[in-house]
C-alpha cells in the first residue's frame, strides 16, 4: 500500500458525508469487540476506520459497512465518541451515490417480507 | 378571429422556440396554432385521458409546473414541453391469483418501499390527488384506500417522471382499484338481478322489437326516450 | 380518560396487527385514550446518518408537522424504530440550524417545524407518567411462574441521547413483566442487534443471528421473548420458523410484544392476534399463566 502517494481524497469524503472525525480513532478495538457481526465481516470496524484514516480505497470492496445493521452497539461502547454506523454509511454512500446498488429489486424474493424490513433495506442499499 | 383585427397574443417557449400566440388558448391549442401537428401526446382533449401530460415554468418563478395540455391556458413567458408518456414498468399478474392479506402491491412493486414522503408526487398531480398519501396506504397494505384515494388518476405518469424513489405511482394505484374491484367492492345486488333477468331471456321480446323497427320510428323513440334526471 | 395523540407506523397496520390491538386494549384497561394521527406517513423506519442527506429526514418531520398541526405537543409511539427514528429527526431540528432551514424551505407548502413536538415510546408512558402500580392494579391473571426473556434489541436504548433507558443495563422490560407478576430472566442477548434489514438481503446472517438469542434466553429458562419492534419480531419469530426447517433440534422461544404480554395478564388474551405468528405462543402462556380463566 502506497500511503505516501495518498491525498486521502476518501479520508475527506468520509469525513464530509459522516460529519465524523476519522482521526480521533486511536484504534482501541472497542466498537470491533462489541459488535455482534464481525464473523460475518472481512474487515473489523476498527479496520475500516484505520483504512479509511489511512486513504486506502479498498474499504469501499469490503462487505463490512454493507453487513453492519446500525445498531449503534459501537457507538456507545466508542470512548472517543465516535459515530462508527455513520462513518460505515458514508463508505455506502459513496457506491450508492454513483448509482451502484447493493440491493437488485429486481431480483428480491419481496414474498412475506414486511414492509419494515423492505423501507429500512432498500434506504440502506439503494440509491 | 375575423371581428377582431388585433388580437391579443402572449409569448411563449416551446421546447426553448419562441411563439407570439392568442391570448386565452390552451397549451394544446397554442401549439397546434404554432404549427405543431399531434400525432401522439393527445386524446379526448376534455381532461379525461391523461395523454396530454405538460410540464413548464413560467419566467421569473422557480417552480416547475405540471398540467395537462389540453386544459391550461397559455400564460405569458411560459417555458414548455410535454411529457406525453413517462416509461414505468407495469408489472404483469393475474388478478385472479393475487392474495388480498399479502400486501400484492408491495410484492409487486417493492420500489414503494423506497418512499421517503418529499411528497413530491401530490405536488405535481394535475389531477390534485393525494398521491403520497396513497403511497403510503399501498405500504401499509391498505389496498381499499390506495383504490379510493387514486380514484380519479387518468394515467399521465407526471408523479412517475418526478419521483426521486422511482416509484409507478399510476400503476400502483390502478392495481389497487383492480384488486379493490375483483375482491373488496360491495357486490351491487340491482346488477346482480338485472344480470339473472338478461340471461333469463327477460327482455328478449322487447329487444326483438327495436332490432325489428324501421330506422325513422327508431330514431323517433330515442330522441323521445325518458332520461332519468 | 387520559388522551394521548399517537403514531402507529405502517407494520402496526399490516403484520404486527396484534400489537396495535393489544396496546388498545391495554390503553383503555388503563384509562387512556390513544388518538391516532388522522393523517401520517412511514417514519422511513431507520435514521439517516448521512450528513448532507436531508431528503431521508422529511418522512419522519412530516409526521411530527402533522402531530403540530392536529394540535399536539406529544405524540406516543408503540413501534421501537418509528420512536428512534421520530426522536432523531426531532433533535436534528432542535440542534442544527442549519439544517432545520433547508428542510423547512424545502417542505414549502407546510409551516415551518422548530422542534416543539415531544415524542415519547408507550414504555415512558407506563414507566414515568402511569408508573407501574397503575399496571399492577389492572392484573387479573398474573403470570405467575412465567419467565420472560426482556428482548430490548438496538432502538429503544441507543444511541444515549435518545434511549429512553440504560444502553448495556437497561430494566423497562423487567420492571414490566415483574408488574404483570411475571419473572425477568437475564439473558446474554437481551441488547444485541438481531440483523435488522439484512432480512432482506442476508437471510442466513439473521437466521443464525434469530439462533443466538432464541437459543440463549431458552438456556436463561424463558418461557417467552418480549419485544417492542416488528422488525426484531419478524427476525426472531419469522426467521426462528424457517431455522427449524433446517435445523430440527433448535427449540423454539416464542416471541410476543410487551403489550400482548399486558393483555394476557390484564385477562384479554383474545384481542392478541396469535394467529399471525410464526411460533405460536399460546401453548407457552397458557400453561404458566391463569390466562383467559378470569373473564
Amino acid at each position: 500500500m502506497d500511503l505516501t502517494n495518498s491525498d486521502r481524497e476518501l479520508t475527506a469524503e468520509v469525513e464530509e458525508l459522516s460529519g465524523e472525525n476519522i482521526f480521533s480513532c486511536y484504534q482501541c478495538g472497542k466498537c470491533s469487540a462489541g459488535c455482534p457481526f464481525t464473523d460475518e465481516m472481512d474487515l473489523l470496524p476498527n479496520q475500516v476506520l484505520r483504512k479509511v484514516q489511512m486513504g486506502d480505497e479498498s474499504v469501499l470492496d469490503s462487505n463490512t459497512p454493507w453487513t453492519c445493521a446500525s445498531c449503534l452497539s459501537c457507538e456507545v461502547d466508542c470512548p472517543k465518541g465516535n459515530n462508527v454506523p455513520a462513518i460505515m454509511e458514508a463508505i455506502r454512500e459513496i457506491s450508492l451515490r454513483k448509482n451502484l446498488d447493493r440491493v437488485d429489486l429486481n431480483e428480491l424474493k419481496t414474498k412475506e417480507l414486511p414492509e419494515i424490513a423492505l423501507v429500512s433495506n432498500l434506504r440502506k442499499k439503494t440509491g | 378571429m375575423p371581428d377582431k383585427p388585433e388580437a391579443e397574443t402572449v409569448e411563449i417557449f416551446i421546447m426553448g422556440k419562441k411563439y407570439e400566440v392568442p391570448k386565452g388558448l390552451t397549451i394544446m391549442k397554442a401549439m397546434e396554432y404554432s404549427g405543431y401537428q399531434y400525432i401522439r401526446g393527445v386524446g379526448c382533449r376534455g381532461g379525461f385521458c391523461g395523454a396530454c401530460a405538460t410540464i413548464y415554468r413560467l419566467e421569473g418563478d422557480y417552480k416547475l409546473h405540471t398540467d395537462l395540455a389540453c386544459q391550461t391556458t397559455v400564460q405569458d413567458g411560459m417555458y414548455l414541453t410535454q411529457l406525453p408518456f413517462t416509461p414505468a414498468g407495469r408489472k404483469e399478474y393475474d388478478l385472479e391469483e393475487l392474495q388480498v392479506s399479502n400486501n400484492p402491491l408491495l410484492d409487486l412493486y417493492p420500489e414503494l418501499a423506497r418512499c421517503v414522503s418529499c411528497n413530491t408526487c401530490t405536488k405535481t398531480c394535475p389531477q390534485d390527488l393525494e398521491v403520497m398519501d396513497f403511497v403510503n396506504e399501498a405500504i401499509r397494505g391498505n389496498v381499499g384506500k390506495v383504490a379510493e384515494l387514486s380514484f380519479d388518476c387518468i394515467q399521465c405518469g407526471l408523479c412517475a417522471a418526478r419521483c426521486p424513489a422511482e416509484i409507478p405511482h399510476h400503476h400502483v394505484g390502478q392495481l389497487a382499484r383492480r384488486i379493490y374491484g375483483r375482491y373488496q367492492a360491495p357486490e351491487s345486488e340491482h346488477l346482480e338481478e338485472r344480470v339473472e333477468e338478461i340471461k333469463n331471456g327477460v327482455f328478449d321480446d322487447d329487444l326483438e322489437e327495436l332490432v325489428n323497427l324501421p330506422e325513422e320510428e327508431l330514431r323517433e323513440r330515442y330522441e323521445n326516450r325518458e332520461i332519468e334526471s | 380518560m387520559r388522551e394521548i395523540t399517537y403514531y402507529p407506523g405502517c407494520s402496526l397496520k399490516d403484520t404486527a396487527k396484534g400489537f396495535e390491538d393489544s396496546a388498545l386494549k391495554v390503553s383503555k384497561e388503563l384509562d387512556v385514550n390513544l388518538k391516532e394521527l388522522s393523517r401520517w406517513n412511514c417514519c422511513g423506519t431507520v435514521y439517516s446518518l448521512t450528513d448532507d442527506n436531508l431528503m431521508k429526514q422529511l418522512g419522519p418531520i412530516r409526521n411530527l408537522i402533522r402531530a403540530r398541526d392536529e394540535g399536539s405537543d406529544e405524540l406516543y409511539t408503540l413501534c421501537s424504530m418509528c420512536d428512534n427514528t421520530l426522536k432523531r429527526a426531532n433533535s436534528l431540528i432542535r440542534g442544527e440550524e442549519d439544517k432545520r432551514d433547508k428542510i423547512n424551505n424545502f417542505m414549502d407548502q407546510e409551516r415551518d417545524y422548530e422542534g416543539s413536538v415531544e415524542v415519547h415510546h408507550y414504555l415512558e408512558l407506563l414507566r414515568d407518567i402511569l408508573g407501574w402500580d397503575e399496571v399492577r392494579d389492572r392484573v387479573v391473571a398474573p403470570l405467575e411462574s412465567l419467565n420472560v426473556a426482556p428482548y430490548y434489541g438496538c432502538m429503544l436504548t441507543r444511541p444515549k441521547e435518545i434511549g429512553l433507558d440504560d444502553p448495556h443495563e437497561p430494566t423497562v422490560f423487567d420492571e414490566l413483566v415483574e408488574s404483570l407478576g411475571g419473572t425477568p430472566v437475564d439473558f446474554p442477548y437481551e441488547t444485541e442487534c438481531c440483523g435488522s434489514y439484512n432480512t432482506v438481503d442476508n437471510e442466513e446472517m439473521v437466521l443464525n443471528k434469530a439462533q443466538t438469542i432464541t437459543a440463549g434466553a431458552k438456556k436463561s429458562g424463558a418461557d417467552v421473548i418480549i419485544t417492542a419492534c416488528p422488525l426484531c419480531h419478524f427476525n426472531l419469530d419469522r426467521r426462528q420458523a424457517d431455522l427449524l426447517e433446517v435445523a430440527p433440534n433448535h427449540k423454539p422461544v416464542p416471541v410476543i410484544y410487551f403489550t400482548q404480554l399486558m393483555a394476557v395478564a390484564f385477562g384479554y388474551p383474545e384481542v392478541n392476534n396469535f394467529d399471525e405468528h410464526a411460533i405460536d405462543p399460546r401453548e407457552a402462556l397458557e400453561l404458566k399463566t391463569k390466562a383467559g380463566s378470569k373473564r
